[in-house]
């Protein structure tokens, strides 16, 4: 098919690789860049395996144990027993709250840069979201213990209990012990993550062709309707991607959290009570037990649930955006 | 996988410590009186562990590199466990910690370690101002309370105050020594509780939750920063000082230990028995609230 | 979604409809200003926390126990961990995202890789933090060291590295590709002399906005690098295999951030929390700086090289 022509046969010629193009150096370099990233994931995923699964196999706790609600790893009092249930469930309790708080201030905000903000307002609001993003966790957790906290013990200091009067008090919530809480918690994860949401939303909100908006525009509606029948429906999955990029962040902070939190490893029943996550029990006792201790096994055990929670939500975002491109 | 890793960690290039004796002689026209009695030594070695016994090292380690030229040594506090792991490793040169390595570690990482007790660290239950009208509890009372039996200080004495307990991790070596030594061993309550780990949180907590009460450091009570916050308290009618500490009336004392990994040597060496020199242990050790091992 | 899509008519124009929209428009303004609020007010509060405590000699001398003291040699650290970090990173990343912008065909392969990307991003840190202590510090016997927490910090922020190298990397027009491939370059010699070019302003950004990454990061290095208080550093001694150099990958190094979660935990004496707020009022500065300048270079040079 080809014809021979001089110009082809030059180029032939010019494609016919030598050693070292067939070599391909550079390509083998930047490829080996490239996957080290998976060589990293398998090490990271293995070793932390291998430690997590230590209070298995080494101290033969068994696995149902975990999920117990008692935790008592100090064996100079009594049996121990390995319960991760407060941990895991005050994890998803301040990340639960913290994301009641960020989702509807963070998605709000992606609207509003997208769909309302003039350029002078965005020019600003964007650069400050930046810079969110860039303050350190523990500057976060400093502000939480040195205002929050005592400002959530002045101020809610006692009961909050509503009263009917036949039924007597039909909702109570004890007030704050210290300012050392689950809403403490939340509220500084709220700050943390509003700005991965919000420019994860926002950029699901931007990726909406024009014409749906003004094609409803031109139907007459008003903008908000079109946010809420058509923005937002159309720009769901981003918005849950958002949210479950924010979990995450949620899920394994560590020092902001443990530092307001009060750490105690209870079952979460009120937002005014101190609870303790994994990453706080984690930072707490990892420096105080040694290498090969139960105790410090239990710790890996715990590293190795964060994992997994980190791993899943890849996985869960992954799917939700296959279901997008599906549609 | 672990044993394959650490094969490969002999190819990984290793911090080589060079030791050299550096001589005192020129120290002796120094000014300074102390530093003629000071055995220099050259080289750079790291402590770990114990955040109890941090401020007494952290503060002999600067008079010890101000006095001696070429000695650097890094002061870390990461906890007790910390200490022994890392010691037990041998990744750092003195492992700190607030409980006997045996209790830790298991036997044979322990049996390498040989223990230098510096001094002696004490501990102080206190209480949030508004807990008027207690000044001392016996340890059957400090009992009731940390473990939940009495909730309201009235229950030894004091104002009609609900009590909340500020507890330290369940981990640390406070809490361990407090809960042998004074709760004989009892589970603490788990009510109206928080845990911190950090003084600077316990004191906050202290100072502005009514009713509070937690056991912290003697140096960490003596700290300028909390003067007039906290009421501290006696143990079974005896002050909670140095001196009682150290004649053995008051019991809420532990040793601080510092492990090396096999007899020490080198700035490690030296640095020990700086610790236990006249300078510090007179002088130094009470100034920072700990008590003398020397006399 | 899709009876959404069309919103009744009946709707249209009528006051409760407008009213709402009013709301809205009031409701979405306000999260605007509640976030610039929120910065500004902690901006202020930083300012008037640090004001009387930063000072030329509060950055420029050593930390002390019984005077304010300063904050010279954690400051130094944080730079050098910065360095030391960035030197793995950037390569690596930059190579990685020529990898993936340029060779990366749509294959298992290239889906693992984004798969490994996303996962060690979604890593906690703390979790990568103890990862290190127990390859580098205890595995690797080379103790709480800035080599391991650089090291850690690398696993860390490569696919950050990578991700917005790639980005920068595909932001290259198609057309600039074609053409030095049809003028007989190979496809090495198109990366390197016309791709990787076209693509500074953009690789510029990406690694001034992964370094500030680095500068705030304290859980992997609380874990790695230790949390020593070094009392003073001698800049003269350039002997890296000393470990009391402060040149040395070999040593001890808390960086701000770290030195920040140490002393709120465990600092002793009336000016700690006075040196918490100079030392953070100093870490946010920095992070407004690492901001400012990737725009303020990443426009220079995209200026300066469309210009050329």
């Amino acid at each position: 098919m080809v014809q021979l022509t001089t110009a082809n046969r030059l180029a032939s010629l010019r494609t016919a690789p030598g050693l070292r193009e067939r070599l391909d150096l550079p390509r083998r370099v930047v490829f080996l860049a490239a996957v080290s990233m998976i060589g990293i994931v398998t090490l990271l995923l293995g070793f932390i395996a291998w430690q997590g699964i230590q209070l298995f196999v080494k101290d033969g706790v068994p696995v149902g144990q975990v999920f117990s609600a008692t935790w008592q790893p100090d064996a100079t009092s009594g049996p121990t027993n390995y319960g991760l249930l407060p941990f895991i469930l005050g994890t998803i309790a301040v990340t639960a709250l913290a994301l009641l708080i960020s989702t509807p201030l963070s998605v709000g905000l992606a609207l509003f840069l997208s769909e309302v903000a003039p350029r002078w307002a965005r020019a600003i609001v964007q650069p400050a979201l930046e810079i969110f993003v860039g303050i350190p966790s523990v500057v976060w957790g400093w502000l939480g213990l040195t205002i929050l906290v005592p400002f959530l013990h002045d101020t809610f200091r006692h009961d909050f209990v509503i009263s009917l009067p036949v039924l007597g008090d039909v909702f109570r919530v004890p007030g704050f012990l210290t300012g050392f809480s689950w809403l403490a918690g939340a509220l500084v994860l709220s700050i943390m993550i509003l700005p991965t949401i919000t420019s994860v939303s926002f950029d699901a909100f931007r990726a909406i062709p024009q014409e749906l908006r003004t094609g409803s525009l031109a139907l007459g509606t008003t903008r908000w309707q079109t946010i809420r029948h058509i923005l937002i429906p159309a720009a769901l999955p981003g918005v849950l991607t958002a949210i479950v990029l924010g979990m995450t962040r949620a899920a394994g902070e560590a020092l902001a959290v443990q530092m307001v939190i009060g750490s105690q490893p209870v079952l979460p029943r009120a937002v005014t009570q101190p609870i303790e996550t994994l990453t706080a029990a984690i930072t707490l006792d990892m420096g105080n037990t040694v290498f090969g201790e139960p105790w410090q096994d239990a710790l890996w055990t715990m590293s190795l649930v964060l994992l997994i929670i980190s791993v899943a939500s890849v996985v869960l975002v992954r799917l939700i955006n296959k279901r997008r491109m599906a549609l | 996988m672990l044993n394959g890793i650490r094969r490969i960690s002999a190819l990984a290039v290793a911090a080589t410590v060079v030791l050299s004796a550096c001589s005192s002689s020129g120290s002796t026209q120094s000014a300074a009186p102390s530093s003629a009695t000071v055995n220099c030594v050259a080289g750079s070695i790291t402590t770990a562990g114990s955040t109890a016994l941090q401020p007494l090292i952290d503060a002999a380690a600067k008079q010890y590199v101000a006095a001696c030229t070429g000695a650097t040594i890094n002061v870390q506090g990461g906890g007790s466990g910390t200490g022994l792991s890392q010691i037990a490793q041998g990744t750092v040169q003195i492992g700190a910690s607030d409980v006997l390595a045996n209790s830790k570690l298991a036997t044979p990482d322990a049996d390498k370690l040989v223990d230098h007790i510096v001094a002696k660290q004490g501990w102080i239950m206190v209480t949030n101002k508004d807990v008027t009208g207690v000044t001392n509890l016996t340890t059957a009372q400090a009992t009731d309370i940390w473990t939940g039996k009495v909730t309201n200080w009235k229950g030894v004495g004091g104002p009609d105050l609900a009590i909340v307990l500020i507890l330290r991790p369940a981990s640390s070596g406070t809490r361990a020594t407090f809960k042998k030594l004074v709760l004989d061993g009892a589970n603490e309550a788990t009510g109206n509780t928080l845990t911190e780990d950090s003084n600077g949180a316990v004191t906050t907590a202290i100072g502005t939750t009514d009713g509070s009460t937690s056991v912290i450091g003697f140096a960490y009570y003596q700290d300028p920063a909390n003067a007039g916050k906290l009421n501290g308290l006696q143990l079974d009618g005896i002050d909670a000082t140095t001196a009682n500490m150290s004649n053995g009336t008051y019991k809420l004392s532990a040793d601080g230990h510092l492990y090396t990994l096999g007899q020490p040597s080198g700035l490690t060496a030296a640095f020990l028995d700086y610790m236990m020199s006249p300078a510090i242990q007179n002088t130094l050790i009470p100034a920072k609230g700990y008590g003398p091992v020397v006399h | 979604m899709s009876a959404s899509t069309t919103p009744s008519l009946h709707l249209r124009g009528s006051r409760r409809s407008i009213l709402a929209d009013r709301a809205a428009t009031v409701v979405l303004w306000g999260t605007g200003a509640f976030v610039l609020l929120l910065l500004g007010s902690i901006i202020v509060h930083f300012g008037i926390a640090a004001w009387g405590v930063v000072s030329p000699s509060f950055v420029l001398s050593d930390p002390s126990d019984t005077a304010l003291g300063g904050i010279l040699p954690i400051l130094w650290n944080s730079i050098y961990m910065l360095g030391l970090t960035m030197l793995i990173a950037v390569p690596v990343g930059i190579l990685g995202g020529i990898y993936m912008s340029e060779y990366a065909g749509d294959n298992k392969l290239t889906e693992a890789i984004r798969f490994a990307e996303e996962a060690i991003s979604s890593v906690p840190s703390i979790v990568v933090g103890l990862f290190g202590l127990i390859l580098f510090v205890d595995n690797f016997h080379m103790g709480f060291t800035a080599l391991g927490g650089a090291l850690a910090l690398t696993m860390f922020n490569l696919p950050l590295m990578t991700r917005l190298s790639e980005q920068a990397l595909r932001a290259v027009p198609q057309d600039e590709r074609s053409a030095s491939l049809a003028l007989g370059a190979t496809k090495w010699q198109t990366i390197q002399h016309v791709v990787v070019p076209l693509a500074i302003p953009g690789l510029v950004t990406s690694i001034i906005l992964t370094a500030g990454r680095v500068f705030g990061e304290a859980a992997v290095l609380l874990f790695t690098a230790g949390l020593a208080t070094p009392a003073h550093y001698d800049f003269t001694n350039f002997n890296l295999g000393d470990p009391a150099s402060p040149w040395s990958p070999l040593r001890p190094c808390t960086t701000m951030a770290v030195y920040i979660y140490k002393l709120q935990s465990e600092g002793l004496g009336i000016y700690v929390s006075k040196v918490v707020d100079g030392s953070a009022a100093i870490l946010i500065s920095m992070v407004l700086a690492f901001n400012l300048g990737a725009r303020l270079v990443g426009r220079l040079l995209t200026r300066r090289l469309t210009a050329a």
